[in-house]
């Protein structure tokens, strides 16, 4: 019931979200290429925004085609494993 | 306003600098500032260099006007991006540093592209936003209020809709009132230093001053993607599209073809009825209209093959099959974001190998530079387009198939299929990097306008008579003059072509081309054809014409070569043209775009290999076949 106290608590990679489920961005983390974290933020990816994955390619779940904010994009599983979320919850924003 | 893109760095009138995200309008704005018809595409990543107009304000002042290649941050991560970033901090050669910079600003997607303003703001050079596509986001039901906007900012704001006439009228009379060269105004001008914490709440702040901090998503999008990526109907889908477009080039282009038949031969005929026998004659109606029809004819082909390029292009659809086609290319070690630039390689490799800028991994881009030509490019259709209407029979099959569009499509297919071949090999023998990186725009659908549309055609069908009014004029020209001098001893016997300039380089060639069943006519067309691949055809044209005996006239390229050519030389010509080493322009842009020599010969000595080798196989095959 009550929202989680640390986000990372209950945060998980986005890339193991079921599609379809609207996500908050919770935190970034260096988890491939350095750089990515910088870049998917640049991208949009930020803390608190929402985030949603719309569709997995086949075959092996790849790559994602992500929603967020207002903008899409394709995203590989383990570019999308950078951004960890939390579910969102109904009535916070 | 005037037009022409030019490309000076010399010191001129004010330099204006068009920067934003990837797609937010920029050159869409340029065309309609410059009057320019640079590409418009709905892909992130369809500029990758700096191209200059010229711009002339309703009050008369000039202004240079600079269109860049989009950049999600000043930090660049691309070839393409690099070049932004590099004018904008005054560091590319030879180019001054911009004196206003416009920043072009998505309203439908603004709090990505604000933070990029933000950025901007910091270089201390004089910013003006453009807040463009307006009328999308208007439709989408929010305004968003460019006072409220400029307050915020700072800076001026003015709406434009770059693709309609007058949508940036705004703009010219604020670009009017602009100081002259204003001076960069000192301060925090380091391009890295930036909290993008900061930056964040910044513009949760003017979002939230507009009345725009809950932004919807644009759901008509959404409900597509759920269509059109799914993972088994996507893929059916995006193959049934390619194969139903090759099905149109062929269907709907018969009756044009048939006039600029017509026409040519009629053309041939009036010419050879008005002058008399003689040098003149022969230039005209065996050399230019000969050579020029046979490239010309196949004009209406072209035009429905762009049509549904253009369609695909303006409507978003690019990177969703580049999305469907990830998983397919990065099994030969490759990733989607080399689609686009293989995509692009179907109208012409080179604006291909140039796309390639917009991939991050430098291995990824040297690959798929190397496979760019494999890609049949357009030049390649009257090559394909002839053989095919020569020697495969127009009937159906299977169900109403068009048994030539089948062969097209298949000889496309040949092509991407030793691409995949030759990306696995360089994959499975070449060094692997690291992580590779995809993280591609999937754009929101825009109904493709019919303006746009038609211009994009207008601009290919000069693109086109441009290049048979030019290079291939100029080589039909010198093949015809190869093809009739020397003139044929007294009382020799064989046709006066085999005695010429072109029948002794095609006597030298055949050695060569002769265990792949080509004979001396095609040996001499491919030595043009290096220049411009439709002259293989015009050649053809003219040789034959030349070595006609009877007085055949212009056009009647196909039936020629239909009695003459057994199937497994046609066959081995098609194959040949799958691979066709020889475009100059191509290595000339392959050696640019890698800064060496090594590639360019690499990709030349390797298409030669697979060309004949292809070449060969399918003589010896087809000739054991028809025995
Ligand atoms: N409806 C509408 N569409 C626009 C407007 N401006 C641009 N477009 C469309 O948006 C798409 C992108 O336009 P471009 O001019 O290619 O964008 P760009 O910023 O140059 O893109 P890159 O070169 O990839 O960075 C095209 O499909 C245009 O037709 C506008 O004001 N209104
Ligand atoms: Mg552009």
């Amino acid at each position: 019931m009550n929202a989680p106290m640390s986000p990372t608590l209950a945060a998980v990679p986005l890339s193991d979200t079921a599609t379809g489920a609207p996500m908050i961005v919770a935190a970034l983390i260096d988890a491939g290429v350095p750089e990515w974290a910088q870049r998917l933020r640049e991208l949009g990816f930020i803390e608190g925004e929402t985030v949603r994955v719309v569709r997995r390619g086949q075959p092996g779940g790849e790559p994602l085609a992500v929603r967020v904010g207002v903008s899409t994009f394709a995203l590989r599983r383990a570019e999308a494993a950078c951004v960890l979320v939390m579910p969102a919850a109904g009535d916070s924003m | 306003m005037t037009q022409a893109v030019i490309d000076s760095a010399r010191l001129g009138p004010p330099l204006l600098a068009l920067v934003g995200n990837p797609n937010c309008g920029k050159t869409a704005l340029f065309n309609l500032l410059t009057g320019s018809r640079q590409k418009v595409a709905n892909y992130a990543g369809v500029t990758v260099e700096r191209k200059e107009g010229l711009l002339r304000t309703p009050a008369g002042r000039r202004l240079a006007v600079l269109d860049l290649p989009g950049t999600y941050s000043l930090n660049p991560h691309s070839p393409d991006e690099q070049v932004t970033c590099d004018v904008l901090a005054g560091r590319l050669a030879g180019e001054r540093r911009p004196d206003l910079v416009l920043a072009v600003v998505d309203a439908t997607q603004l709090p990505r592209q604000l933070r990029l303003v933000l950025g901007l703001q910091r270089l201390g050079l004089p910013v003006v936003v453009a807040l463009n596509m307006v009328d999308l986001a208007r439709s989408r039901g929010f305004n968003v209020d460019a006072d409220v906007l400029s307050r915020e900012l700072g800076v001026p704001v003015v709406s434009t809709v770059a693709v309609r006439t007058g949508g940036a009228d705004a703009l010219l009379g604020l670009l009017d009132a602009q100081p002259a060269r204003a001076v960069a105004a000192p301060g925090r001008a380091d391009v890295a230093v930036a909290d993008p914490q900061e930056d964040h709440r910044r513009v949760r702040e003017i979002l939230k001053a507009l009345g725009l901090d809950a932004m919807q998503a644009h759901a008509f999008s959404d409900r597509l993607d759920r269509v059109l990526l799914q993972p088994l109907f996507g893929p059916v889908l995006l193959f049934a599209l390619l194969f139903l477009i090759f099905q149109a080039v062929f269907a709907w282009a018969e009756a044009p073809m048939g006039w600029i038949e017509a026409g040519t031969s009629l053309i041939g005929d009036t010419v050879a009825g008005l002058l008399p026998q003689g040098m003149l004659r022969s230039l005209l109606v065996d050399g230019i209209v000969a050579g020029l029809g046979g490239v010309l004819i196949f004009l209406p082909q072209i035009v429905i093959l762009f049509f549904f390029i253009l369609l695909l292009e303006e409507s978003g659809y690019l990177p969703r099959a580049a999305f469907l086609l990830d998983r397919l290319m990065g099994g030969v070690g490759l990733s989607g974001r080399s689609f686009i630039p293989l995509l692009s390689s179907f109208a012409c490799a080179i604006p291909g190998i140039m796309a390639t800028r917009t991939i991050q991994n430098p291995r990824d881009r040297w690959v798929t530079i190397m496979i760019a030509p494999l890609m049949t490019c357009s030049a390649r259709l009257p090559v394909y387009a002839l053989l095919i209407g020569a020697f495969v029979p127009a009937r159906e099959v299977a169900g109403g198939f068009e048994l030539q569009g089948l062969v097209l499509f298949s000889l496309y297919v040949a092509g991407i299929v030793s691409a995949i071949a030759v990306a696995w090999l360089a994959k499975r023998f070449g060094t692997r990097d690291r992580l590779q990186t995809l993280m591609m725009e999937l754009p929101d659908y825009h109904w493709p306008s019919l303006r746009n549309l038609a211009i994009g055609l207008w601009q290919r069908v000069v693109i086109f008579m441009r290049r048979v009014g030019g290079i291939i004029l100029a080589l039909t020209v010198l093949m015809w003059f190869l093809a009739s001098f020397p003139a044929a001893p007294a009382g020799a016997s064989g046709p006066a072509v085999s005695y010429s300039f072109a029948g002794m380089i095609g006597r030298v060639l055949a050695p060569v081309f002769e265990p792949i069943g080509f004979n001396w006519q095609i040996s001499i067309a491919l030595v043009p054809g290096m220049a411009a691949r439709e002259v293989a055809v015009s050649a053809l044209g003219t040789v034959y014409a030349l070595s006609a005996t009877a007085e055949d006239t212009a056009g009647a390229l196909t039936p020629l070569i239909a009695a003459s050519w057994g199937l497994p030389t046609a066959l081995s010509l098609l194959a040949w043209y799958v691979f066709a080493p020889q475009c100059l322009s191509t290595l000339a842009t392959v050696r640019r775009e890698t800064g060496g020599w090594r590639a360019p010969l690499l990709m030349a000595g390797y298409l030669f290999a697979l060309a004949y080798l292809a070449s060969f196989v399918t003589y010896r095959v087809a000739l054991a076949c028809c025995a």
